[in-house]
C-alpha cells in the first residue's frame, strides 16, 4: 500500500510528574501579599500535599510530550461508531473563551448575566427545532446524565399519575449506558431482542409492554446504524398502555433535517453535543447531554429553566413538578457555547447536508468493504455500518487484531465488540467531515489488513508496531490495580 | 460550508458506488410518517467574521464584565490561571481525542489522568481517586449512593445543612425515585455541623459533611469522624474549594472514608458554572464500590510502563444495570487541567497560595468587624465567610456595583434563617483596595 500515513517519529520518553523536579521550583507566579499574615489555629492547620515542585518549562515539556503520545481528530480519521468523531471547529473554542462568558459567575442575578442566558435560551430553541420536540433542558453534563434525567422524568410522570411502574424495555441495539441509567431510577431493564433485519418488531413490544412497564428506551438510529422503521407503531403501543418513549439521540447526526422525533412518537430525547454538535470530547469529556421533551412533560424538566419574559431572560426555579436540580449550576456552559457557535455557523441547510453526507460516507465504506469483511446486516445503513470478524475466524485473526493493526496505518480503530448483538463487531462511523480521499485510504488500509490476515497473520496479531507502547497487559492492571503513583 | 469537504463530482461518484440516485435516496428506510413536514427554521449560517461580531454584542449584554471584582465563591471561584494551562490543554491531541479505549493511541491522556488521580489522592489524603465525575454536586450524590452500597442493608443517609444548597438539591433529585431516604443535619451557631444527635439507632448508611462548608467554615472533621464512625456510618466529606487543603488538614488525615467535591478552582474558568469537575477519592478497601473511570498502571508486551482504563467491571458498559453508576463520559480534559494546575503550583506553591487566600479573608473579616459588621459564625474559615451588617446592605451593594464590585451573595433564598446575611469570598485575585472599598461603604 502506497499511502501509509503513520510513521514513528521523534517521540520523547517522559517520566511521571513526581519523578522530576526539584524542591523550590515553581511554574506559577504568586504575587507578594498585600495583607498581614493572619494567625492560623494549629487545630486546623495541615501539612499540605506532597506535590513535586516543577519549573515552568518542566511542566510545558511534560504535557507537550504526553500530548504527542495521543491521537485526536486533528491527527487523523477517528471512525469510532456511535461516537461521531467529527471535526471540532477551532472557532467554537475561541467563542467559548470570550472573556465576559468564560468569567461569568453562575450565581449572578438574572439582570447581571443576560448574555449567558441569551445563549442558553437560543440554544434551547435551536435544539427543539432540530429534534421537533417542544422544550429543552441544557443541564445534563453528558449523554448518560441526560439519560438519567430522562428516567427521572419517567419516574416523576408515572408518580404524578399515581401509576406504579418498575420495568423498562431496552432493546439489544441500545447504548450501553441505558440499563444503568434506568436502574438508578428503580426501573428493571427488560431486554428486547431486535428482529432478523436488525430493528425492533412491533409484535415483540406488543407482547412485552404491560401496565407495570414505564416505557421504552430506544436508540434511533440504533447501534447497528439502522433506522427503527417501526418506531411510530412501537410508540403507539407503548402510549396506548400508559408508557413513555425515550429516545437516545446519540445518533442524531444521521437524521438532522430529515426526521421529526415528535412525529416518531418520541416523548423524551437526549442529545450529545460532543457528538452531533461538534464539541470536542477532551479525551473523555466534558460533554453535554441536553434533554428535549414534548409539551406535556415540560413541567418535569430540571430547575432552573431559562425563560424569556418580555425582552428579559430569567431563571425560573418555581416549578413544583420539576424533577429538581441535576447539576450544581447550569450544566457544562462552556460546551453549550461551542454547540451554539456550531449551529450558528452551519444554519439549517448545512446541518441537513451534514447528516446526508454522514450517511453517504457510511454507506460508501459499507459498500467498499463488504466483500472483505463480513457485513452483519446487508441493507442500507444510516451514519454507521457494522461489520464483524466472521470471515477471519478460520485464520484466527480477531476484530481486536485488525483494530490494532489499523493504528499502524495512521487510523484510530472503529468501535469494537459493540453492539453486543453482533459477535466481534466492528462498528464504523466516518462522519461527514471526512473527505472521499480519506475514506479511500481507510478502505485501502482495511483491505490490506484483510490480506495480511491471510498472508502474514503474525503481523496482525502483534500489531500495533509503531505506537509508543505495544499492547498492554489489561488483565494484570485489573487484578493488581495500581491506581496512584 | 468549509466543514463539509465533498465536491459535487465526488458526491455523484460516491452515490453511484452505493447504488443510490440521490442523497434523498439514502433515507428511503425512513418512513414518511416519521419525516419532518417542513425544513428546520434556524438563523441563517454565519461566517466566522460575522459570528465574532455577533458574539461581541452578546458579551456586551453582560452587566458583569471581566473587569468586575465578583466577591462571590459559593462553589465557583476566581483564581489566576497560568498562561501555560490554556496553551497546553488546547493542544488538540488532548482536546480532540475520545475516551482512551485504545490505550496504545492514548498514552498521553492516560498518563495525564493517572497523574491527576495521584495528585488528587495526595491532596485529599486518600488512597485512590477516580478520573472525575461531572461536578461537585453529582459527585456528592454518587458518594452517598456508594455509601448505601457499602452499608448494604441500611436505607438512610444524612447530609449537613451546611452543605452547598444546590448540592443538597442534586442529591435529592438523585434519591427521589429510589427507596432510600435523605435526612438533614442542622448546624450550630458557630457554623459547624451539629452531630450531637447522631447514634447507631439512626441506621444511617452514610453521613456527608462539607469542609470548608457553604459558609466557608472549616469543620472539625476529626471529631466528626469519631461520631459518624461511632454511629456505624460511612463518613463522606465534600468540598467546593480544594485549594483549602494546601493549608488545612485534609479529609483523609481526619478519618474520611470517601471525599469528593468540585475542582473548578484548579485552573478552570468559572464559565457560568461549568464545565468543572467532580473530584472523587476513597479508601482502597472501597475502590470496587467506586463510581466512574479509573486509570491504572501496567506494562506492555515488551515490559515497558504504560497506562490503561481499568476495573471496568464496575462500569455500565460491562455490568449494565448492576454497575456502580451509569456514568460514561466524565470531565476528562478538566481533570487533565486540574492535574496541570497542581503540577504548576507544586507542594510549596499550593501552600503559599492557600495561605494568601486565607490571609486575605482574615484581613477582610477583621476590617469589616471594625467597621461595625458582624461575622456570623465564630469557627475558623478559609476564603469565604458569612457577615451581617449594622443596617441594610442593599443600597451599599448597589453603590459598590457601580464601582464594579459585586459585594457578596445574599443568603435569604438559601437560608431563610440567615436573612440579611451575606456570603463573601476573597481569593488571591482580590486586592486590598477592593476590600477597603467595601469596608468604606459599610462605614457610611
Amino acid at each position: 500500500m502506497k499511502n501509509v500515513f503513520a510513521a514513528s517519529g521523534m517521540i520523547m520518553n517522559e517520566p511521571l510528574l513526581w519523578e522530576k523536579g526539584k524542591k523550590g521550583r515553581r511554574a506559577m507566579d504568586i504575587a507578594e501579599s498585600d495583607v498581614p499574615t493572619a494567625r492560623l489555629d494549629s487545630e486546623i492547620a495541615g501539612d499540605g500535599p506532597d506535590f513535586p515542585d516543577l519549573g515552568e518549562l518542566d511542566v510545558v515539556r511534560h504535557y507537550t510530550r504526553l500530548s504527542q503520545w495521543n491521537f485526536g481528530i486533528d491527527t487523523g480519521m477517528y471512525p469510532l461508531g456511535s461516537c461521531t468523531m467529527k471535526y471540532n471547529p477551532k472557532i467554537n473554542d475561541k467563542i467559548a473563551a470570550t472573556p465576559a462568558l468564560a468569567s461569568a459567575h453562575p450565581m449572578l442575578s438574572d439582570d447581571s448575566c443576560q448574555g449567558t442566558l441569551h445563549i442558553m435560551y437560543e440554544l434551547q430553541r435551536y435544539l427543539a427545532e432540530i429534534t421537533g420536540l417542544d422544550a429543552v433542558s441544557l443541564q445534563p453534563a453528558a449523554g448518560a446524565h441526560g439519560e438519567l434525567t430522562g428516567m427521572l422524568i419517567f419516574s416523576a410522570y408515572h408518580k404524578s399519575r399515581g401509576s406504579k411502574r418498575d420495568k423498562i424495555l431496552i432493546p439489544d441495539t441500545a447504548h450501553g449506558t441505558n440499563p444503568a441509567s434506568a436502574a438508578l431510577c428503580g426501573l428493571h431493564p427488560v431486554p428486547v431482542k431486535s428482529g432478523p433485519e436488525g430493528i425492533i418488531a412491533p409484535e415483540v413490544i406488543d407482547e412485552l409492554m404491560d401496565e407495570r412497564t414505564a416505557g421504552i428506551m430506544v436508540t434511533n438510529p440504533n447501534t447497528l446504524g439502522l433506522f427503527e422503521e417501526n418506531i411510530r407503531q412501537i410508540a403507539e403501543i407503548v402510549h396506548g398502555r400508559g408508557g413513555l418513549v425515550y429516545a437516545d439521540g446519540a445518533n442524531m447526526n444521521a437524521v438532522m433535517g430529515v426526521v421529526d422525533m415528535k412525529k416518531c412518537g418520541v416523548d423524551i430525547l437526549h442529545l450529545n453535543l460532543h457528538k452531533t454538535f461538534s464539541t470536542p470530547h477532551g479525551g473523555g469529556g466534558p460533554g453535554a447531554g441536553p434533554v428535549c421533551v414534548v409539551r406535556r412533560l415540560e413541567k418535569f424538566l430540571p430547575v432552573p429553566k431559562v425563560m424569556k419574559k418580555g425582552r428579559k431572560y430569567v431563571l425560573d426555579t418555581d416549578r413544583p413538578h420539576s424533577i429538581g436540580r441535576i447539576h450544581a449550576f447550569h450544566g457544562n456552559f462552556g460546551i453549550l457555547v461551542r454547540a451554539y457557535s456550531y449551529i450558528r455557523l452551519m444554519g439549517a441547510d448545512n446541518l441537513k447536508k451534514a447528516s446526508r453526507l454522514a450517511v453517504l460516507n457510511a454507506n460508501y465504506i459499507k459498500e467498499k468493504l463488504k466483500k472483505d469483511l463480513h457485513l452483519a446486516y446487508d441493507r442500507p445503513c444510516m451514519h454507521e455500518c457494522v461489520f464483524s470478524d466472521q470471515n477471519q475466524h478460520d485464520l484466527k485473526v480477531s476484530t481486536l487484531d485488525m483494530a490494532k493493526r489499523l493504528m499502524d496505518f495512521g487510523f484510530h480503530p472503529p468501535t469494537i465488540y459493540f453492539p453486543l448483538v453482533v459477535s466481534g463487531a466492528i462498528m464504523i462511523e466516518p462522519t461527514e467531515t471526512e473527505s472521499k480521499d480519506e475514506l479511500d485510504l481507510f478502505i485501502e488500509a482495511f483491505k490490506q489488513i484483510v490480506r495480511e490476515a491471510k498472508d502474514t497473520p503474525d503481523l496482525v496479531h502483534q500489531a500495533p508496531h509503531i505506537t509508543k507502547v505495544q499492547r498492554l497487559d489489561e488483565t494484570t492492571a485489573a487484578r493488581h490495580p495500581c491506581l496512584t503513583g | 460550508m468549509r466543514f463539509l469537504p465533498h465536491t459535487k463530482e465526488e458526491i455523484t461518484s460516491m452515490l453511484r458506488d452505493v447504488g443510490a440516485d440521490s442523497l434523498d435516496d439514502l433515507f428511503s428506510q425512513v418512513p414518511r410518517e416519521c419525516r419532518r413536514d417542513a425544513p428546520m427554521v434556524l438563523p441563517a449560517p454565519t461566517t466566522e467574521w460575522e459570528l465574532n461580531e455577533q458574539v461581541k454584542e452578546i458579551a456586551d449584554m453582560m452587566e458583569v464584565q471581566p473587569d468586575f471584582n465578583v466577591l462571590i465563591g459559593a462553589g465557583s471561584y476566581d483564581h489566576h490561571i497560568p498562561a501555560i494551562i490554556p496553551a497546553l490543554t488546547s493542544r488538540s491531541e488532548f482536546l480532540t481525542a475520545y475516551t482512551p479505549y485504545q490505550p496504545e493511541m492514548a498514552q498521553g491522556t492516560l498518563q495525564g489522568i493517572f497523574e491527576y488521580q495521584t495528585l488528587t489522592a495526595r491532596l485529599l489524603g486518600m488512597d485512590v481517586a477516580n478520573a472525575s465525575i461531572y461536578d461537585g454536586a453529582s459527585a456528592l450524590a454518587e458518594a452517598l449512593l456508594m455509601g448505601i452500597r457499602i452499608a448494604k442493608k441500611k436505607r438512610k443517609v444524612a447530609i449537613s445543612r451546611a452543605v452547598h444548597p444546590h448540592y443538597r438539591q442534586v442529591v435529592e433529585t438523585y434519591f427521589r425515585p429510589t427507596e432510600f431516604e435523605v435526612v438533614e443535619i442542622p448546624y450550630l451557631s458557630d457554623g459547624r455541623t451539629d452531630l450531637s444527635g447522631l447514634s447507631a439507632e439512626d441506621e444511617l448508611a452514610a453521613v456527608a459533611i462539607q469542609s470548608p462548608n457553604f459558609f466557608g467554615v472549616i469543620e472539625d472533621l476529626a471529631s466528626a469522624a469519631e461520631k459518624i464512625h461511632g454511629a456505624q456510618a460511612v463518613f463522606i466529606t465534600c468540598f467546593t474549594e480544594p485549594l483549602a487543603y494546601g493549608l488545612v488538614k485534609n479529609p483523609g488525615s481526619c478519618g474520611a472514608d470517601v471525599t469528593c467535591g468540585e475542582g473548578q478552582s484548579f485552573g478552570i474558568p468559572r464559565s457560568f458554572g461549568g464545565p468543572g469537575l467532580g473530584m472523587f477519592a476513597c479508601l482502597e478497601k472501597y475502590v470496587r464500590s467506586m463510581p466512574g473511570r479509573l486509570v491504572g498502571q501496567t506494562t506492555d508486551l515488551e515490559g515497558k510502563r504504560g497506562y490503561v482504563l481499568t476495573l471496568a467491571t464496575r462500569e455500565q458498559h460491562i455490568r449494565r444495570e448492576k454497575a456502580t453508576s451509569n456514568i460514561c463520559s466524565n470531565q476528562g480534559l478538566c481533570a487533565m487541567t486540574a492535574g496541570m494546575y497542581m503540577a504548576c503550583l507544586g507542594g510549596s506553591g499550593i501552600r503559599e497560595l492557600s495561605r494568601l487566600n486565607y490571609d486575605k479573608a482574615e484581613y477582610f473579616k477583621k476590617e469589616l468587624t471594625r467597621a461595625g459588621a458582624e461575622i456570623t459564625f465564630s469557627s475558623p474559615t478559609f476564603n469565604e465567610f458569612v457577615v451581617g451588617f449594622p443596617k441594610r446592605f442593599k443600597s451599599a451593594a448597589g453603590r459598590l456595583k457601580k464601582k464594579k464590585i459585586i459585594a457578596g451573595l445574599e443568603l435569604d433564598t438559601y437560608y431563610p434563617e440567615l436573612e440579611g446575611k451575606y456570603l463573601f469570598c476573597v481569593t488571591e485575585t482580590v486586592g486590598r483596595e477592593v476590600m477597603d472599598a467595601v469596608v468604606r461603604e459599610v462605614k457610611k
